[in-house]
């Protein structure tokens, strides 16, 4: 395995909400999270919405600073703000957002909208900004008749292909990939993703990847995380989190996902009827934060949060029934 | 077999915009028996809301235009009828639940005063119609869709309940009064797998339990394959194959549908398709010929030329020449 590209240590980020007899009320979006990232790795992070994954992403991103915890980036301490980074480090990190209709400008042209990042990191010089340009939408297939198109008079999947183009106009080795083709299409996100996991490949780059779609992360990902209420319940390498997934809430995640093929269905785990909803992380359970879905619980789930273990190498689980049992999976 | 419930023949609908008329759909032919539960698949502006829409008859007035088709409800022209048997169509025969959970509920009014209204004008005898007879019917429609302590909720507003218990309230609307079809909009996708998930389980059992018909819009296949016994595959405005739901996923036939599958990410593995090339033509103008031939891989000059109709091959329709 690869040197470690990004070390988050116990991240917690806390949003003060409202006041309750005059002492705040926290939102506990991300809760004490520890994710190593490897370079050249494909880390997938999984979970509902109101998980916690996005604000992670923009922690890391510097968009928030962390109520505590630290995040090293490239062996550096980057759990600053983002106005207080060092520039040529955010040259190498960049993000791709969930929704490309929003996160473009529509007022600007492809051109200006690619041009910013090359002016504000110096990166070439105004004479050959438009050789640049047409170098960087060549990246992700498209030709430089786009320069002067506005992005309202392109399809959502040549958007979401602009955004990636300006994440990758600063020449990063970490990009964060925030839901990117969640909101297209299938046979368009196909695309997407082909393209992405050659940028991969060619540029040797590292890519977070927040996703709510396991299946994606089967077929892309080198490592799967799970996250429920701001905190990691599983994470294993790919292969092995797929054939033996531990958590309960992993095993119903996997077996609510609609598959098309009988030998899809037949790689599910046994059916764990989802029940309930993902609680509101102003007020997180006491204990395990999942015991309130949970078909396994105890009376211990009650009362304790368990500590992640790893069960096997490489594969973590934060679930009281993997404590007494360390290693041996009992169903 | 019986009369189907709903038959859609030849149905196009066009939009009025700025720059002409925007085709959107070209004759499309559906139809959906007592008990069945139908899938119209399709990717995003393909035209299936559009389709269900035109049904209810709530299209935006002024811009959608239908030059041609019929839908029949029980053998009458559902286009034709005066607003009186309309409303009885909308009443008493047809619901219809949207994607949106948060926009299809008005953030005004209480969950009880949207459920009494859908009640008081679902035809209900004078008896029948007493206030506390409406509520009786509002609980019980609520516990069907397994949310508990139905009395508070029904003086609850939609932003106090999460996305789920919205859908839930949508459901729950829709089969508070008999009705003999049920539409569903891609009821889950805007909730969460796990959610999604239990939404999908609770319209099955309940339209299973009442004997309705359902009509599931989706662009994933996955969920309908989960939810329903046929399936017409759709692009552009066109049915381009229908077939039994189990056929359909043995044995695709349409070039788009086996473009589609191969693009949905398996958890076997195995990396990516390709996925289709280009992307949904503008109805501005839309090709000439199939609909799908600028993105076909096995198009031939015939497909440019004249518009594929669907073959009949064994309960399995499909509309291509390469078929």
């Amino acid at each position: 395995m690869n040197a470690p590209i990004m070390t988050i240590n116990n991240l917690k980020m806390y949003f003060p909400v409202q006041k309750s007899k005059g002492k705040p009320v926290y939102v506990k979006a991300v809760d004490g999270v520890d994710l190593t990232i490897h370079k050249g790795e494909i880390m997938g992070l999984v979970g509902e919405s109101g998980s916690g994954k996005s604000t992670l992403a923009y922690t890391v991103m510097g968009m928030y600073k962390p109520t505590g915890g630290q995040i090293i980036f490239q062996g550096r301490d980057i759990s600053m703000s983002s106005d207080k980074r060092p520039l040529s480090l955010k040259k190498d990190l960049q993000i791709v957002f969930q929704d490309p209709g929003s996160s473009l400008n529509p007022s600007h042209n492809i051109r200006q909208i690619l041009e910013l990042p090359l002016r504000v990191h110096k990166i070439v010089k105004r004479e050959e900004m438009e050789r640049k340009i047409a170098q960087i939408l060549q990246m992700v297939e498209l030709s430089p008749n786009y320069m002067y198109k506005s992005p309202a008079s392109m399809g959502g999947g040549e958007r979401q292909m602009v955004s990636i183009a300006r994440a990758l106009a600063t020449d990063p080795t970490f990009i964060i990939l925030d839901e990117p083709t969640s909101a297209l299409d299938v046979s368009i996100q196909a695309k997407i993703i082909n393209m992405l996991l050659k940028l991969q490949q060619e540029k040797q780059l590292t890519y977070l990847f927040i996703t709510h779609d396991l299946s994606l992360m089967r077929n892309i990902a080198t490592r799967v995380a799970i996250m429920y209420l701001g905190k990691i319940c599983e994470m294993a390498d790919t292969v092995e989190f797929f054939r033996n997934p531990l958590h309960p809430y992993t095993r119903m995640l996997l077996s609510s996902i609609p598959v098309v093929s009988e030998e899809e269905e037949a790689l599910k785990p046994e059916k764990v009827i989802s029940t309930g909803e993902i609680p509101s992380p102003v007020n997180v359970p006491p204990g395990c934060s999942f015991h309130l879905r949970c078909p396994e619980k105890t009376e211990l789930c009650f009362r304790e949060d368990p500590v992640m273990l790893e069960v096997s190498p490489g594969h973590l689980v934060r679930c009281h029934a993997y404590q007494k049992t360390a290693g041996v999976h009992v169903a | 077999m019986s009369n189907p419930v709903l038959e859609i023949k030849n149905l196009h609908v066009w939009y009025r915009t700025y720059g002409g008329y925007s085709r959107v759909l070209d004759g499309v032919n559906l139809h959906v028996h007592k008990g069945e539960k139908v899938g119209l698949v399709g990717e995003a502006g393909c035209g299936k809301t559009t389709t269900m829409r035109s049904v209810l008859r709530i299209l935006p007035e002024g811009q959608a235009h239908i030059p041609e088709g019929q839908i029949l409800y029980h053998g009458n022209d559902i286009l034709k009828m005066k607003p009186r048997e309309l409303q009885q169509v909308r009443t008493r025969g047809i619901s219809m639940i949207f994607q949106e959970p948060a926009a299809a509920l008005n953030p005004v009014f209480t969950v009880g005063t949207q459920m009494f209204d859908v009640i008081k004008y679902s035809g209900l005898s004078k008896e029948e119609s007493r206030k506390d007879n409406i509520k009786r019917l509002a609980i019980q429609a609520i516990k069907e869709v397994y949310i508990p302590d139905p009395e508070r909720i029904l003086n609850c507003y939609p932003n106090q309940l999460s996305g789920g218990m919205k859908q839930r309230i949508c459901i729950a609307m829709a089969i508070v009064t008999p009705r003999e079809l049920l539409i569903a909009d891609e009821p889950g996708t805007s909730l969460d797998v796990t959610i999604q998930d239990q939404v999908h389980r609770l319209l099955r059992g309940l339209v299973e339990k009442k004997g309705m018909s359902l009509i599931m819009i989706t662009h994933s296949l996955g969920v309908a394959r989960e939810l329903t016994d046929r399936i017409y595959v759709m692009y552009a405005g066109n049915i381009v194959e229908v077939a039994r739901t189990s056929d359909l996923f043995a044995n695709p036939l349409h070039p788009y549908t086996l473009g589609l599958l191969s693009s949905v990410p398996k958890l076997t593995g195995g990396g990516v398709a390709e996925g289709i090339y280009g992307r949904i033509p503008d109805y501005l103008r839309p090709p000439g010929g199939c609909r799908f031939h600028p993105r076909c891989p096995r198009a031939v000059r015939r497909c440019r030329e004249e518009k594929p109709l669907l073959k009949d091959l064994g309960g399995h329709q499909v509309a291509c020449f390469q078929v």
